[in-house]
């Protein structure tokens, strides 16, 4: 990427002057340039319109002129959206996609993480007979597109009684999350030092105490990366959603495209704008919060003692 | 304290054998080494008895427990491993709690223990700080006390010196050295370092491809190696060695080098076999053992005079190379001569003739 910029004494002059090239913008910089601008604008046009359109009174908008700012700013979009947006013939707005998609959120990361970790765990710390294979029909798991067991699984949940329920939703996403997340998990402890394992294997032998008193605590990192990861998942995910979750579970997502495709009349863009904000800010704001140490995350792969 | 005793132990992985037929006897108290070079099984030998790798075949036996089938919590052993490997997460007192684990005692036991360990190993000052605010030596501390909180009645050293630096290294192994001194637990260290075996063991096992070569107090091992492999392995500098050939001239065996045309008067060699004449040998003279210009003493000894080559000196002692035909003669000089040497000069040496050692060629076993 940078240049080697070239050192040469210029002969008959008395003072030293070691004079410098100026490093130059190569062609190839100048056409990642252009192609990281090209794509940024490609998502911040849209979102642009989609900001200034949630601020605007729906009057200033049907003049069509999307690109620019309101005249008159206005919060009442948001509002609107969060409270009295019309789903169907219930016009709750969009606040109660939010609880529904919080209450399915947090079984579906505890149960994902918790099956992944222990599985990765298991599989990369201890002698698991089979462990390669069952590594290999998990990785031939994560090339299934979901589409096609959708209703085999469907019929599976309802046996168990949990179809309709945020448990269902939750059931499903640990399923469909475990073959990455195990890979994920599995890689990060193949990391552990052997000997550590072993002197605590010495120490203690106990599968449970050694993954909580050892193993948990050096997983930070990683646990980042997988939080951040499920809760993007979990949070904009609309199929499973959709098909497992009963008719006062249905997600933000959902709700939110309820909302915005079988609205009557009249489309009410701002207050679908700021809806369909208001439904993306979440994942947003724990990127931005965790974001440092996501990037750690995937960047330390050694644990250092 | 108990003794552990390996019987013929088989150890494959996949189709590769790394131990055949091994039996070993620890005895009761001792600090016994595992000493050979890299691959030669030791480590392999010592996971065997720690219970992290399974034997093939074979039973280990520890006092009178039968342990060859028992999780390794549940074999009554301690470890200190190479890298230490302490619980990055835990503080010096939870890596020493966390060793007490598997043993249920009542929380009176567990305080008592780890207070004795602290003092013991001097680290009761730094009990609540992480392993990564730990300097190498005090790591290595740490690693010991978590050991020794157990009370095992056989611990196990996995090369555990390896990373510290040399000075610290020798300050460790007269500390391990006391605390068996002081504590008679049964020890088995394993090591590719000869120093650190012939300090501290009170018996030392030489390997070398999965086979124990030689296993004997550290006088018995350097001055009685029982093969080739023993010889060259222990002493540094290694051991001289010639090629010979067995020959009977006027009534005395001598071992005849040809190249130098060197004879090698065996008459009064203790032969362990019988000696055939034309039969072909490996003379061995360790370095240390040659005196230097005192050709007016009749004692018996071989004498050699050869040109000077290079010398080295490596601190309290110097070695002069000598040529002897195609191969070089290690001598071990006083530093002070050192200084008045010079390459080519002829250098008078004599060695005695009780020192010295003959083995089979073919089979390298010592004669």
């Amino acid at each position: 990427m940078t240049a080697l910029s070239e050192t040469r004494a210029q002969p008959g002059r008395a003072a030293i002057v070691i004079p410098r090239r100026r490093p130059r913008i190569k062609g190839s910089s100048i056409a990642i340039f252009v192609f990281l601008t090209m794509v940024s604008l490609f998502v911040a046009i849209p979102l642009y319109v989609v900001i200034v359109t949630s601020f605007k009174p729906i009057g200033e908008i049907t003049l069509g002129q999307i690109f620019n700012l309101p005249v008159q700013w206005t919060v009442q979009p948001w509002m609107k959206a969060w409270n009295e947006m019309c789903t169907g013939l219930a016009c709750d707005g969009i606040k109660q996609g939010f609880f529904n998609s919080v209450a399915i959120l947090f079984p579906s990361l505890v149960l994902s993480i918790a099956i992944a970790s222990v599985t990765g765990y298991a599989l990369a710390l201890w002698n698991v007979r089979w462990a390669d294979g069952f590594l290999f029909v998990l990785f031939i798991c994560a090339f299934v597109p979901f589409q096609i067991i959708m209703i085999p699984l469907i019929i599976v949940v309802a046996s168990l009684g949990i179809f309709g329920t945020v448990w269902a939703i939750a059931l499903v996403h640990a399923v469909l999350s475990m073959p990455l997340l195990t890979l994920i998990f599995r890689n990060f402890y193949k990391d552990i030092p052997r000997e550590l394992i072993n002197a605590a294997i010495m120490d203690s032998g106990s599968f449970w105490k050694i993954f909580w008193e050892i193993v948990l605590p050096m997983s930070g990192n990683i646990m980042v990366v997988v939080l951040i990861l499920m809760i993007t998942t979990v949070w904009n995910d609309y199929l499973v959603g959709l098909t497992f979750g009963g008719i006062s579970t249905k997600p933000m997502t959902v709700i939110l495209a309820n909302s915005v495709i079988t609205s009557r009349g009249e489309a009410i863009y701002n207050v679908n704008m700021a809806a369909a904000l208001l439904t993306a800010v979440p994942p947003l704001v724990v990127y931005f919060a965790l974001g440092r140490f996501f990037v750690q995350g995937i960047t330390s792969g050694a644990i250092k003692g | 304290m108990p003794e552990v005793r390996f019987e013929h132990i088989v150890k494959r992985f996949g189709s590769f054998n790394v131990l055949e037929d091994l039996s070993l006897r620890v005895e009761d108290g001792e600090f016994l080494v595992l000493l050979g070079p890299s691959g030669c099984g030791k480590t392999t030998l010592l996971n065997l008895l720690a219970g992290l790798l399974d034997v093939t075949g074979g039973r280990i036996t520890i006092g009178e427990r039968d342990v060859t089938d028992l999780d390794p919590s549940q074999r009554g052993l301690a470890m200190v491993f190479q890298s230490y490997a302490l619980y990055p997460t835990k503080t010096v007192e939870g890596n020493l709690r966390f060793g007490l684990s598997a043993l249920k005692l009542d929380k009176a036991e567990i305080e008592r223990r780890v207070a004795w360990a602290a003092q013991l190993l001097q680290i009761d000052k730094m009990m609540n700080r992480k392993p990564s605010q730990l300097s190498g030596g005090q790591r290595q501390r740490v690693a010991i006390g978590r050991a020794l909180v157990k009370h095992a009645g056989v611990l196990l050293f996995d090369e555990p010196l390896s990373n510290l630096d040399a000075k610290l290294r020798t300050e460790m192994r007269m500390e391990i050295k006391k605390l068996h001194a002081a504590l008679h637990q049964t020890i088995v260290y394993v090591t590719h370092d000869q120093i650190e075996a012939m300090t501290m063991a009170t018996r030392i096992a030489v390997m070398d491809q999965g086979v124990i070569q030689q296993i004997g107090t550290p006088d018995e091992i350097y001055e009685k190696p029982a093969n080739l492999f023993v010889a060259r392995f222990i002493g540094a500098p290694p051991i001289n060695t010639f090629d010979a050939t067995l020959e009977t001239t006027g009534g005395k065996l001598v071992a005849r080098h040809a190249p130098t045309a060197i004879e090698i008067d065996l008459s009064h060699h203790e032969f362990r076999t019988a000696p055939q004449a034309g039969a072909p040998v490996v003379v061995g003279l360790r370095p240390e053992h040659f005196a230097v210009n005192d050709a007016s003493r009749d004692d018996g000894a071989m004498r050699l005079s050869l040109p000077v080559r290079y010398s080295e000196r490596t601190g309290s002692d110097a070695t002069a190379f000598l040529e002897a035909g195609e191969q070089l003669l290690a001598v071990r000089i006083e530093p002070s001569l050192m200084s008045r040497l010079r390459i080519g000069d002829t250098m008078a040496a004599s060695f005695p003739m009780d020192k010295l050692a003959v083995f089979d060629a073919r089979s390298g076993l010592r004669m």
